[in-house]
């Protein structure tokens, strides 16, 4: 049989410089799924656009040839004249890329959007587009398919908007679908339903995919060959069985060594009593008001309820969520850098014997004081170092505000922690932008340990990094809570990462904790169905564990939709109810 | 390389696991940030060309009494509206150096305009580091040496003469040292204002903010040309020509700021999201601070730019003030004020090069827009 797709010796660099796709030859069967796996700089997405010729003005093709068509017909891509190659986009080989919020134009309606493929593509056939445009909304998964059409792209949510993305892919019934880290900008559960939706697409119209991503996990899930690249190389490639079961390159085996999985937990662990809290907070509650323009009364957004959090000295406590779970407001509230609402308490104790320091109502002095021993990691490696700042300038820059020291102890300090998190002190006099996201956040957490905090609140530390760095944050983040006896409030959207950093997990979901309990009595037995949604829905780099969409599908949903015992409505959430020692879930009695 | 039966490709290349950690990770970008500006500024050629064209020009406004054969208002009442006259070198196949060849000037009363008769027989060498008119260099030593003058008997109008018989030459570069220092003291006041007001505007919000962008809007709604009449026409008619273009730049200054305001106040709004303002809040740095180390540096170069750009206003503002007589007035000598002369239509026809002041207001309000726009294309040098 001919491939419908075959990528030979394919070659780009920019410049002079040294090419940054390097013989990549691959090629996908028709109905075939191909995943590109690589981290960031590997050089999968230049490959995949290289098909559809939409690369970088700047980019060269040095070399290669890419023939595409069933038998017969077959062309070439590379050489093809524009015309004919406008022809094949969005009609025989279309793509989905990333980001959904800016993939959407947010001033066209969505069913005009979509709707255009066809008038691209099909002005001749006179079919009726908008028949065609509904029933592709139906394959797609919306349960409203005219109102869809109706709607602006502002009023969908992410998940939406990326089956959105898909039926215009979609419409046109091409040959080959590109989907450029289609999930990677949703949240998990979203995610599962995604990649369960092209799957089931994939069936349906015998169309060939090429799912370029950086998680192992989604590639067991989809893929029945795998093309694994590395700095513009193909390192190993494959039919998914033998790569991922057996993966013989020493980078692929770096992958799956580092990338996360929920562990399979073979008993509960025994329920631990702490007195020495060094944060805890008492039914924390945050209300936003939001203007609803116009005449209107303002809208008030509930953004997180009830929350009751301690953290033990020396100990980790992960809040996991998806996005606008209000996770991130605990971690401001927690921080004092958000004033919650009336009755909620807040107390910080830096030293076991002290009082509690009242991080609800600080004042001057107390926060100076505060802010010497809560210090805080950033999600965004790339911004969260100021680019005119030497490094040096940027780790001394805390000293200075809190008048630690003369110049020499801040610089011996800085150099301290430029070794404590692994990079050499020579470093210092460089600037940011000239290092890699790892090392950045590497910086950004020497920066926060230059004040010796007690307390650090980790906002999703190692979401923007590649797999394989953020096994090493996470590995150095364990060695300095060794070190210095830190205790962590860490924030993030992942189980996986959550489940090997963490001391005590709480799961919350629209504000609220559905369930809280330490991680292997939580992946034990989860109780709550959005945890177990949750954790159905983390893909694993094991074939023989794929994501199971009934489960997700259960929990991911709205609280109204949940089994009735755990079901609630707007703010009137059942209290939390302690299970098993330790285990509370929220629930109904 | 090796293949497996099944189709599992592997690349043999050695492969090391272990990376260095200190490695750099873009060793291209590995340079303060004004390097990195310059490297692809450099790459912008017409914006460097009008870079260094600015850069002589405003180098040259110091020393302009020295190069310019006349001084300002050197009347020659024997030539008035002389034409243009040429420098030459070879006189009938032989070298003599730069000459000129004198010219006598008469009424033509028919066509009612002066006619000049040029006297090819007798060439005449061009004096250098004469002495001539007096002028103070640097604006405060006095000194009488010109880098060329006019050989006893003979004129040197390279660029023609004007209705009292003044070089227009020589008062076009003297009309450069106010013309082209408007634009910049305009720009600063107006920068120093703008950045003030954009900045507390874009930190603190809420009431402040509202206030300063109402005042913005009730500024820029003024019609721009009757303001600046009124302004100036508020200006003491007895005043001194210095203490008037102070005023006029100051005026030009202070109905430029609004629109800068508005750039800073937006990049400030922008910039405050960034993570690292936030850190630097949250290890407890005071709002000053936090403007100063954090958000200034970062928006600095966008600002240059954008000043880079509104100079050219600034100096088409001086200009057509002057040239409506509310800006300078002689004897100060500016590009607006000698344009000023220029009004007459009729006179433009018979004497075109008595409206060749426009020449340098079009090149360099070119050049800052050519220096400007490379500039803010150069200015993310994050961007690869």
């Amino acid at each position: 049989m001919t491939p419908l797709l075959d990528v030979a010796d394919l070659s780009i660099g920019f410049g002079t410089a040294p090419p940054v796709v390097q013989g990549v030859s691959f090629s996908v069967m028709p109905g075939e799924t191909l995943a590109l796996v690589g981290e960031s700089g590997s050089g999968k997405t230049l490959t995949c656009r290289s098909v559809l010729r939409i690369l970088p003005g700047s980019a060269q093709l040095r070399s290669g040839s890419i023939r595409f068509g069933r038998a017969g017909a077959v062309q070439d891509l590379l050489t093809l004249p524009a015309r004919q190659m406008r022809d094949i986009r969005g009609n025989q080989i279309s793509m989905i890329f990333q980001e959904p919020m800016r993939s959407l134009s947010p001033l066209h309606r969505i069913g005009n959007q979509v709707s255009e493929v066809l008038k691209l593509h099909r002005s001749k056939t006179g079919a009726n587009p908008r028949k065609q445009v509904l029933e592709t909304f139906e394959q797609v998964g919306f349960t409203d398919p005219a109102r869809v059409w109706r709607a602006y792209p502002f009023e969908l949510s992410g998940g939406m908007r990326q089956r959105a993305m898909i039926a215009m892919a979609m419409v046109a019934r091409p040959d080959l679908l590109i989907a450029d880290e289609p999930t990677t900008a949703l949240d998990v559960t979203t995610q599962a339903q995604v990649l369960g939706l092209i799957k089931q697409l994939q069936r349906d119209t015998g169309m060939a995919v090429i799912l370029v991503t950086h998680d192992l996990g989604v590639v067991a899930n989809m893929a029945e060959k795998v093309v694994v690249m590395n700095k513009g190389k193909v390192m190993e490639s494959g039919p998914a069985a033998a790569v991922l079961g057996a993966p013989q390159h020493g980078y692929t085996q770096k992958l799956f060594a580092a990338a996360p999985m929920i562990p399979q937990v073979a008993a509960p662990s025994d329920p631990v009593v702490y007195n020495d809290l060094i944060l805890d907070m008492q039914h924390v509650s945050k209300t936003y008001q939001v203007r609803a323009g116009g005449w209107k009364a303002p809208i008030r957004v509930r953004a997180c309820i009830d929350v009751n959090l301690s953290l033990p000295r020396g100990r980790t406590l992960a809040v996991v969520g998806e996005s606008g779970s209000g996770k991130t407001t605990c971690a401001r509230i927690a921080l004092g850098a958000e004033a919650p609402d009336a009755g909620s308490r807040v107390l910080f104790r830096a030293k076991g014997a002290e009082d509690a320091l009242p991080v609800h109502a600080m004042d001057r002095a107390q926060r100076t004081c505060f802010q010497r021993a809560a210090q805080m990691v950033f999600q965004d490696p790339y911004s969260s170092l100021s680019p005119r700042m030497r490094i040096q300038e940027a780790l001394t820059e805390p000293m200075e505000i809190h008048g630690l020291g003369t110049r020499a102890d801040r610089r011996d300090k800085a150099a301290e922690m430029l070794r404590w998190v692994g990079l050499s002190p020579d470093m210092l006099g460089r600037f940011p932008h000239a290092f890699s996201g790892g090392q950045r956040q590497r910086l950004s957490i020497a920066r926060a340990l230059t004040l010796d905090p007690q307390l650090l609140v980790c906002d999703e530390p190692t979401s923007a990094l590649d797999v394989s760095v953020q096994e090493q944050i996470l590995t150095l983040l364990e060695d300095i809570q060794e070190r210095m006896g830190l205790s962590y409030l860490f924030i993030s959207h992942d189980l996986a990462v959550v489940s090997r950093i963490a001391d005590e997990v709480a799961v919350m979901r629209q504000g609220v904790i559905v369930e809280q309990a330490p991680p292997d009595t939580l992946f034990y037995s989860p109780q709550h169905p959005y945890t177990k949604a949750l954790i159905a829905a983390q893909p694993e780099p094991d074939l023989s564990r794929p994501i199971d969409l009934a489960l997700v599908a259960k929990g991911a949903g709205s609280p109204a939709s949940w089994p009735e015992m755990f079901r609630f409505e707007g703010t009137t959430a059942p209290a939390l109810v302690e299970v098993n020692p330790g285990h509370q879930v929220r629930c109904h009695v | 390389m090796s293949t497996l039966p099944d189709g599992h490709y592997i690349d043999d290349a050695p492969y090391d696991p272990d990376e260095n950690l200190s490695a750099l990770d873009r060793k291209d970008m590995d340079a303060p940030a004004w390097q990195l500006v310059w490297r692809r500024f450099r790459r912008h050629r017409l914006g460097l060309i009008a870079g260094l064209f600015l850069l002589v020009s405003y180098l040259l406004l110091p020393v302009a009494g020295f190069i310019a054969p006349y001084t300002a208002n050197e009347r020659s009442a024997e030539y008035l509206y002389h034409p243009p006259q040429a420098i030459h070198l070879f006189h009938e196949g032989t070298l003599i150096g730069p000459f000129v060849y004198p010219t006598t000037g008469q009424a033509d009363l028919v066509n009612f305009r002066w006619q000049y008769e040029t006297d090819t027989a007798r060439p005449m060498r061009l004096q250098m580091f004469c002495e001539g008119g007096a002028y103070k260099l640097l604006g405060f030593i006095p000194s009488d040496t010109h880098l060329f003058c006019a050989p006893e008997g003979a004129t040197v109008f390279l660029w023609g003469s004007d209705r009292l018989g003044r070089d227009v030459f020589s008062r076009i570069l003297y009309g450069a040292q106010l013309s082209l220092t408007v634009g910049l003291i305009g720009i600063t006041v107006s920068f120093v204002l703008g950045i003030f007001f954009g900045s507390i505007a874009g930190y603190f919000g809420g009431k402040t903010d509202w206030i300063i962008n109402r005042a913005i809007e009730i500024l820029r709604s003024l019609p721009e040309l009757p303001l600046w009449l009124a302004l100036s026409a508020a200006v003491p008619s007895n005043w001194g020509p210095v203490a008037v273009f102070f005023i006029i730049s100051i005026i030009l200054g202070i109905l430029d700021w609004p629109g800068l305001a508005r750039a800073v106040r937006s990049k400030f709004l922008s910039l405050r999201e960034e993570e690292y303002v936030r850190a630097a809040e949250m290890m407890g740095a005071k709002p000053g601070r936090v403007i100063r180390r954090h958000l200034l540096p970062n928006f600095m170069s966008h600002l240059i730019a954008s000043a880079t750009l509104s100079i050219p206003a600034m100096i088409l503002g001086e200009t057509a003030l002057s040239f409506l007589g509310l800006g300078l007035r002689a004897p100060a000598v500016s590009w607006g004020v000698m344009l000023n002369d220029a009004q007459n239509l009729a006179s433009i026809e018979i004497y075109p090069w008595t409206a060749i002041p426009m020449l340098p207001i079009i090149i360099v309000v070119l050049a800052f827009n050519f220096l400007g726009d490379g500039l803010r294309d150069s200015l993310d040098p994050y961007k690869s």
